[in-house]
């Protein structure tokens, strides 16, 4: 093995932002003062918010520290199972930071805002596309906030079929966050679980679905890295039924060029440009998660709508079915604009090569780990692939410890106990920006530290060892929270 | 491609390992029949400097200081915003990284969100903040969710005050709920008239945004004592976060729950998105807030760290039982507003916020000085309501021309106010511009 990523180096402590400074100081250049001052009715006035003085090295020593404590994509490899942390492009940065994006006010009128307008309707345009659906909107601003929005289509398709449905069909390797969109929208959802392959059987969906059933969430591919294979016939089974197949989108990195999502049945989607078109995470966000839906579920989109009229593009409202508004404004634009910068500078043949390789490196870690860890479905699998820690049980070390374990070595961990189907799992998806190299290393990181596990587990049980802090007292966190400072 | 790092002999001998031919035969799994043989009918690939061309051309065709004067604000607020903010929040290990499920990696995020909770919760006068929401309207949804949730009623009335775009967000959540939306009307002066209240039973939440969207300021202890009369919960919402430098905070005016926008806190604009969600709420009702939370603890050593927590709310334990579907934030956004409160410090934003105030007041006065009325006399911040006189349509676009964007007309929100707009001037408006606004209007 080459030498280890893992290293320890200095670290600076921080104390907390009001532990520092002093009363008087300031980091903000406060504009001139050009007009007089004016009568203030004091009965309005507070004391003002408690706020500690810093001067602007203060504020940015403070921020650089805390930087140095963190881990990202840009640090190394950071394999979360359906997360898709891949490399994000710096040009997306540079274009979403034109001071003609950033200073755009949202209600300017349109004839002041053509360059947005233009970009938002393409960018729906290019995932229309993608997803072979027949419209999309932009604003939901979150993957579970376009789950949301795709259950209110879902809710407000059958109230105007004047058809009241109670239940929606969730399958036990579906996102996390799916029954609660569900239940938000006041349905209920009913579990059902997969078949010994890991993906569902058309059986197991004509036995429960029925004229209640407003539909089934599928996230495809599955959180097992599973493409579901009988999909068409779900649907199919669905349809019958006057249901409607939502399809989380989340996965989609696995498939660009390589399925249509509208062409198998799908009547409403979501994607997440901060996981398949390479939006930066930003540490748990600003994500972005339109929703794409089939032609008949267009009149239930959320307004405005961006149209185009003799070249010159509108927001057009007059969509009386639409479910309203689900955003205040149009969405994260500013994640818009660097899902739309990488989508122009992939080009359709780099898309479906990225789904390529992410699948082509996900197989590839799954082939040459089989053996050191579990494998419980030992199939060809999409973007990601999941372990098990079965075979370190016997050595009482658990899926934790081998993924804290992995920090001392350098990698961030990959995503652990999801899916619930698998007991202790280890779900690995390296992305298609991972380089072999990269990967060959992360593969013989995870066999030393199997290793470790048989010959000095407490290894294991003690890491990790070169992070700024050990094991953190999450319990204690939760029993008696301290949120405030 | 550059974001590719496959040569052709890394797939060669990839694909040798696992025993494939070739990548398309990877998707073996996948039936013939759900296939796209097609191609992809996209543009062809730029290269980074053809996108830069590409991508500013559609950026300059965009209405924004400095050549435009832009006197709109309405839920989104042109402040200054420190180089150093933006430099510091362009540090990769906070902007790649994910939200910090591996906390011994992640301390840099976790202690940054912590102290955006305090200081978040110190603005606004409560007790805990959580780590942000997607907007200020969707903040708002999610309290009043909540409210109903902790009352166990079914309805909610909503000040018609309340921005526009705000109370269609909230309908859209309560639409498929069967839970009762009732909207309070408003008075002459401006403010919200809560008088339907002694009226209603069963009310979960009384919600009012203060400064309101007419930019006056509620008499929010008065309507506080109110709802409290009700048995309801008083959810206290607010587009321009910077008002509470100068204000006094909806925690000391008896605010149960607080949700709104804080993009005026570092945020550039960005048409609109990506924003901060704040939510905020008393300690008794901290296990109903949803969305992530921060709390300090200790690591096996005794040394101080911080971790996502009270997690067993989330979706992602008790899957149906969730009290929302959360699970991203805005995390980047409020380590901006958290970067900006620190940078601007108690009394920077005291004077910033004073500041906006006096601007806006001197606005107000040339306007009334000119002529134009002033049609709501309650105190306002940094945005009014003028009443122009019925024509002013014509000038408006005219002086879009002169790059001039004078206020938002309110016809289409509040059908009533036909000739009236809303004006919002900040710190960013000097006297001149100002001045030629005024200018502009009369002649």
């Amino acid at each position: 093995m080459k030498e280890s990523l893992g290293t320890t180096g200095l670290l600076v402590n921080e104390p907390l932002l009001w532990e520092k400074g002093k009363k008087g100081r300031c980091g903000f250049s406060l504009p001139r003062r050009d007009v007089e001052p004016c009568f203030l009715d004091q009965e309005l006035t507070g004391e003002g918010p408690d706020f500690p003085d810093l001067s602007e090295v203060d504020v940015v020593r403070h921020y650089t520290r805390l930087a140095q404590w963190n881990f990202g994509v840009d640090t190394g490899m950071y394999p979360l199972g359906s997360c898709t942390m891949k490399y994000s492009p710096k040009t997306n940065e540079k274009q979403a930071s034109l001071p003609g994006f950033t200073g755009a006010h949202p209600l300017l009128p349109s004839s002041l805002s053509q360059g947005a307008l233009k970009m938002l309707f393409e960018f729906e345009q290019y995932l229309n596309e993608i997803t072979g659906m027949h419209a999309t909107t932009l604003q939901p601003a979150a993957g579970a906030h376009g789950e949301l929005t795709g259950m209110l289509i879902i809710h407000a398709f059958h109230k105007k079929q004047g058809s009241k449905r109670s239940k929606i069909i969730v399958p036990d390797t579906a996102h996390g966050t799916n029954p609660a969109s569900i239940s938000l929208c006041g349905f209920r959802p009913v579990p059902v679980t997969s078949n010994e392959q890991g993906i569902l059987s058309v059986e197991s969906i004509a036995e429960i679905m029925d004229p209640d059933t407003a539909g089934i969430m599928v996230t495809n591919p599955n959180t097992l890295g599973l493409f579901e294979e009988n999909i068409q016939n779900i649907a199919e089974i669905v349809h019958a039924k006057g249901g409607l197949v939502y399809c989380d989108g989340a996965n989609m990195n696995a498939v660009m060029g390589m399925v249509k999502m509208g062409d198998i049945g799908i009547d409403v989607m979501q994607l997440n440009l901060h996981k398949t078109f390479s939006t930066p995470h930003g540490g748990g966000g600003p994500g972005s998660g339109p929703v794409s839906v089939a032609k008949h579920l267009e009149p239930f989109l959320p307004v405005p709508r961006v149209v185009e009229e003799n070249g010159a593009y509108i927001l057009a409202q007059d969509y009386p079915d639409s479910i309203g508004k689900i955003s205040a404004f149009h969405g994260a634009f500013g994640v818009v604009i660097k899902a739309y910068s990488y989508i122009r500078r992939m080009g359709p043949e780099n898309l479906k090569k990225a789904s390529q390789l992410a699948v082509l490196n996900a197989n590839y870690i799954k082939e040459m780990l089989k053996g050191t860890l579990h494998l419980p479905y030992d199939r060809p699998c999409m973007h990601e692939c999941v372990f098990s820690d079965k075979h370190q049980a016997v050595q009482k070390v658990a899926t934790l410890d081998m993924a804290k374990r992995l920090m001392d070595y350098g990698f961030h961990p990959p995503t652990v106990y999801f899916p619930l189907v698998v007991p202790g799992a280890i779900m690995v998806e390296p992305t298609e920006t991972e380089s072999k190299e990269d990967i060959d290393q992360f593969i013989a990181a995870f066999k030393a530290i199997a290793n470790e596990a048989r010959e000095n587990p407490d290894l294991l049980h003690d890491a990790p060892k070169s992070c700024k802090v050990k094991r953190l007292d999450e319990v204690t966190a939760a029993r008696k929270p301290c949120l405030a400072g | 491609m550059i974001y590719l790092p496959h040569t052709h002999e890394d797939i060669f001998s990839m694909l040798q390992v696992l025993g494939v031919d070739n990548l398309d035969d990877l998707f073996s799994t996948v039936p013939e029949d759900c296939r796209f043989n097609g191609h992809l009918n996209l543009p062809e690939a730029l290269s980074e400097w053809e996108l830069n061309d590409h991508m500013s051309t559609l950026s300059h065709t965009m209405a924004v200081s400095p050549e435009y004067k832009v006197f709109l604000g309405a839920g989104s607020y042109e402040h200054f915003i420190p180089a150093s903010v933006s430099y510091l929040l362009g540090r990769s290990e906070f902007v790649t990284s994910y939200t910090p499920y591996q906390p011994e990696m992640s301390q840099g995020t976790l202690q940054a969100i912590y102290e955006y909770q305090t200081l978040a919760a110190r603005l606004l006068g409560m007790e805990v903040a959580t780590a942000s929401h997607y907007d200020g309207a969707t903040a708002l949804a999610e309290a009043l969710l909540m409210a109903v949730r902790i009352t166990k009623r079914k309805k909610i009335a909503i000040s018609s005050l309340i921005h526009p775009l705000y109370r269609r967000v909230v309908q859209t959540y309560f639409n498929p709920t069967g839970y009762e939306v009732v909207e309070l009307p408003y008075l002459n002066t401006g403010a919200t008239d809560a008088t339907g209240l002694d009226e209603m039973d069963d009310l979960a939440a009384v919600a009012i945004q203060s400064p309101n969207f007419f930019g006056c300021i509620e008499n929010l202890q008065a309507l506080g004592q109110k709802t409290h009369d009700t048995k309801a919960l008083f959810v206290v919402s607010f587009t321009e976060a910077l008002a509470y430098g100068l204000l006094k905070n909806p925690g000391s005016q008896g605010a149960d729950i607080v949700g709104g926008e804080g993009q005026s806190l570092g945020i550039p604009r960005s048409f609109g998105g990506p924003a901060l969600g704040m939510l905020a709420s008393g300690k008794k009702h901290m296990r109903s807030l949803p969305g992530r939370l921060v709390g300090k603890t200790k690591d096996l050593d005794g040394k101080t760290g911080f971790v996502l927590t009270l997690a067993t709310r989330e979706q992602h334990i008790r899957r149906e039982k969730a009290t929302s579907n959360i699970c991203t934030n805005n995390s980047l956004c409020a380590l901006a507003a958290a970067m900006y409160m620190a940078s601007v410090g108690g009394t920077g934003i005291r004077k910033l916020a004073r500041l906006n105030y006096d601007k806006a007041e001197y606005l107000k006065k040339e306007l009334k000085k000119a002529g134009f009325a002033i049609p709501f006399d309650r105190p306002t911040f940094n945005e009014f309501v003028v009443e122009f006189p019925s024509g002013f349509e014509a000038t408006h676009k005219h002086l879009l021309e002169k790059n001039i964007i004078a206020g938002l007309c309110l016809a289409p929100f509040y059908p009533e106010l036909a000739n009236h707009y809303l004006l919002c001037v900040t710190e960013t408006r000097s006297k001149n511009d100002m001045d030629a606004l005024v200018r502009e209007v009369k002649s």
